[in-house]
């Protein structure tokens, strides 16, 4: 049969048709191809890592930053907290110490009113015992006009030192 | 605008080569027309298809033009007569029954002319020799050494340039673009080479898909491009050339090179002593024998398979277009009534035909990647390495389906 038969022409021309490009090809043709798209194979690749990594990243600075922003928030709750407590000592402190100043204010108060009445006292008293020395001098000057009533006086004094003694 | 004047050029070498040769020698074109019109007048009613099917199927010197039986695109002649001298002439000279003659340098007259029907080589070149027959010297027919450039040849000189420029346009696009995807016409041979690339070099040669790819990735290409070539009716077209047992023997014939010259050692022992209980190779062996006849049987399935399914195709819609010329004898309403079912049909099949063209292309290229791949192997240790390598294409897959979500 005619067409199981190879012609040897075309088995010729076959090979030197198909080595010239075969030849052409392997020189200037695949391997820019196979190198550009495994090349580009590999850049995609890793652009769609660092593009997940990124995302990760970016996931994590959000919880990061939630995480911070959580503590800043505690923080100033604590913060607040610390102010009021502070705030109430302080006023507590203030009032303890209003309260000692004013005690001691009134301490030295009472005792300069304590003073100032001892003095009064000591005045009033000179001044009664003043009083009375002056009316019982005239008392004494009406009465002790007659030597009688002075010698009376003086025996009454002098048994009163003997009954002392 | 190159791709416009690649088509002019390509009208004009098929309009052009016609009214050339009507005039050089038109007058005797025309009264040879005008005989065989008549004798195909009275053929019409006679249709041999064992002649027209092989006609078609086969290789011829000179290429049809669409619309015209006469008129034939001439195509070289190159021969070595039986002295050992070329002769280099065009296919118009021996057409339609003429014999060329020329001086040999010896001063020997040498005629050639196409074989007729009665010849042993029947539309095949043959030239006129002395042969003494009992004691009588008469002229008898010889095959020369036939290099022309066939039908056949042009048409796989056309597809090694399609070829070539289809590849060298994507590797001018990497060069200046960079890692730039190409576009339109580019991207769909790049999306071709990606799809044997990372579809079947790379899983099965795994790092070795560098030094084989270029091989593997030329023959898809070439046959591919042959295939649909094939399946056009007009000029650059219309050549059987997969369907062609010589090309497809080339083809394999590389492959099986390739196999044999790079095989690993591993592979050698494989052949001549392979892992099975001793008494199967020894001390008769069995098992090397069937290896070894196994080592010419996958090439020669290579051959058939690729050859056969093309030219299966053709046969098909070469039978379902004479079946309109055989039932037409029956009448008009049988002519009518075959002409759509066969159209129809024939439609069908080229359809199909386009899809086995890629399919054959890709089963050769898989096949002889699975070939190499099988000769490649060093031990236990590179089968893992190609089971490694063979998820990849799905991981970058996902990888990027991950990166769209």
């Amino acid at each position: 049969m005619e067409l199981f038969t190879p012609e040897f022409g075309l088995v010729f021309w076959m090979f030197v048709a198909f080595a010239i490009l075969f030849f052409v090809l392997w020189k200037w043709g695949w391997p820019a191809i196979m190198k550009s798209i495994d090349d580009r194979a590999d850049l995609i690749d890793k652009g769609v890592e660092y593009a997940q990594s990124a995302k990760e990243q970016l996931d994590n600075a959000r919880q990061e930053a939630a995480k911070y922003i959580d503590e800043a928030r505690k923080q100033q709750a604590e913060i607040l907290r610390e102010a009021d407590r502070m705030k109430t000592e302080i006023i507590e402190e203030a009032r303890t110490a209003a309260s000692k100043e004013a005690q001691k204010v009134m301490d030295a108060a009472k005792v300069s009113i304590e003073q100032e009445r001892k003095e009064a006292r000591q005045l009033f008293r000179d001044e009664v015992s003043s009083f009375a020395l002056d009316i019982a001098t005239k008392v004494v000057r009406g009465q002790m006009a007659d030597r009688k009533a002075q010698t009376k006086l003086v025996d009454s004094l002098l048994d009163e030192m003997e009954t002392n003694n | 605008m190159k791709r416009t004047i690649l088509l002019i050029a390509l009208l004009l070498a098929v309009l052009l080569p016609a009214p050339l040769s009507l005039t050089a020698d038109e007058a005797e074109v025309r009264a040879e027309a005008q005989a065989e019109e008549a004798e195909s007048r009275s053929e019409e009613k006679k249709i041999n298809p064992k002649e027209i099917i092989f006609e078609h199927l086969g290789d011829g010197y000179g290429w049809e033009v669409p619309f015209n039986h006469h008129v034939r695109i001439p195509l070289p002649v190159i021969v070595r007569d039986y002295q050992g001298d070329w002769h280099c002439f065009s296919s118009s000279r021996i057409s339609h029954g003429d014999s060329y003659t020329v001086t040999d340098s010896d001063g020997v007259e040498m005629t050639f002319r196409l074989g007729g029907h009665d010849s042993k080589w029947h539309n095949k070149i043959v030239g006129m020799r002395p042969e003494t027959v009992d004691g009588q010297t008469v002229m008898a027919e010889y095959r020369p050494l036939d290099l022309s450039i066939t039908k056949n040849v042009c048409a796989i000189f056309i597809a090694c340039l399609l070829v070539m420029w289809m590849v060298l346009d994507v590797a001018a696009w990497y060069r200046k673009k960079g890692y730039t995807a190409p576009r339109r016409t580019t991207g769909a041979i790049e999306a071709l080479i990606q799809f044997i690339y990372y579809g079947v070099i790379k899983p099965t040669l795994g790092e070795k898909s560098r030094k084989f790819g270029p091989y593997l990735l030329t023959v898809f290409f070439f046959i591919l491009v042959a295939n649909l070539l094939g399946l056009m009716v007009i000029f650059p077209g219309g050549a059987n050339i997969t369907g062609n047992i010589a090309v497809t023997l080339v083809l394999s014939l590389i492959t099986f090179l390739i196999v044999n010259i790079f095989g690993t050692k591993h592979y050698w022992k494989e052949v001549f002593w392979p892992d099975v209980p001793l008494w199967l190779k020894f001390p008769l062996p069995i098992m090397p024998v069937i290896e070894l006849f196994g080592v010419f049987t996958k090439p020669a399935a290579l051959t058939v398979r690729l050859f056969a399914n093309m030219m299966g195709g053709h046969i098909i819609v070469i039978v379902l277009t004479l079946l309109i010329f055989i039932l037409g004898a029956l009448g008009a309403a049988a002519a009518g009534g075959t002409l759509v079912v066969s159209l129809i049909f024939s439609v069908f099949m080229l359809l199909i035909d386009v899809l086995v063209s890629f399919i054959q292309a890709y089963v050769f290229t898989m096949l002889s990647t699975v070939f190499i791949g099988l000769a490649q192997e060093e031990g236990h240790h590179s089968k893992n390495d190609a089971a490694d390598a063979r998820p990849q294409p799905a991981q970058v897959a996902a990888k990027a389906d991950r990166a769209t979500r």
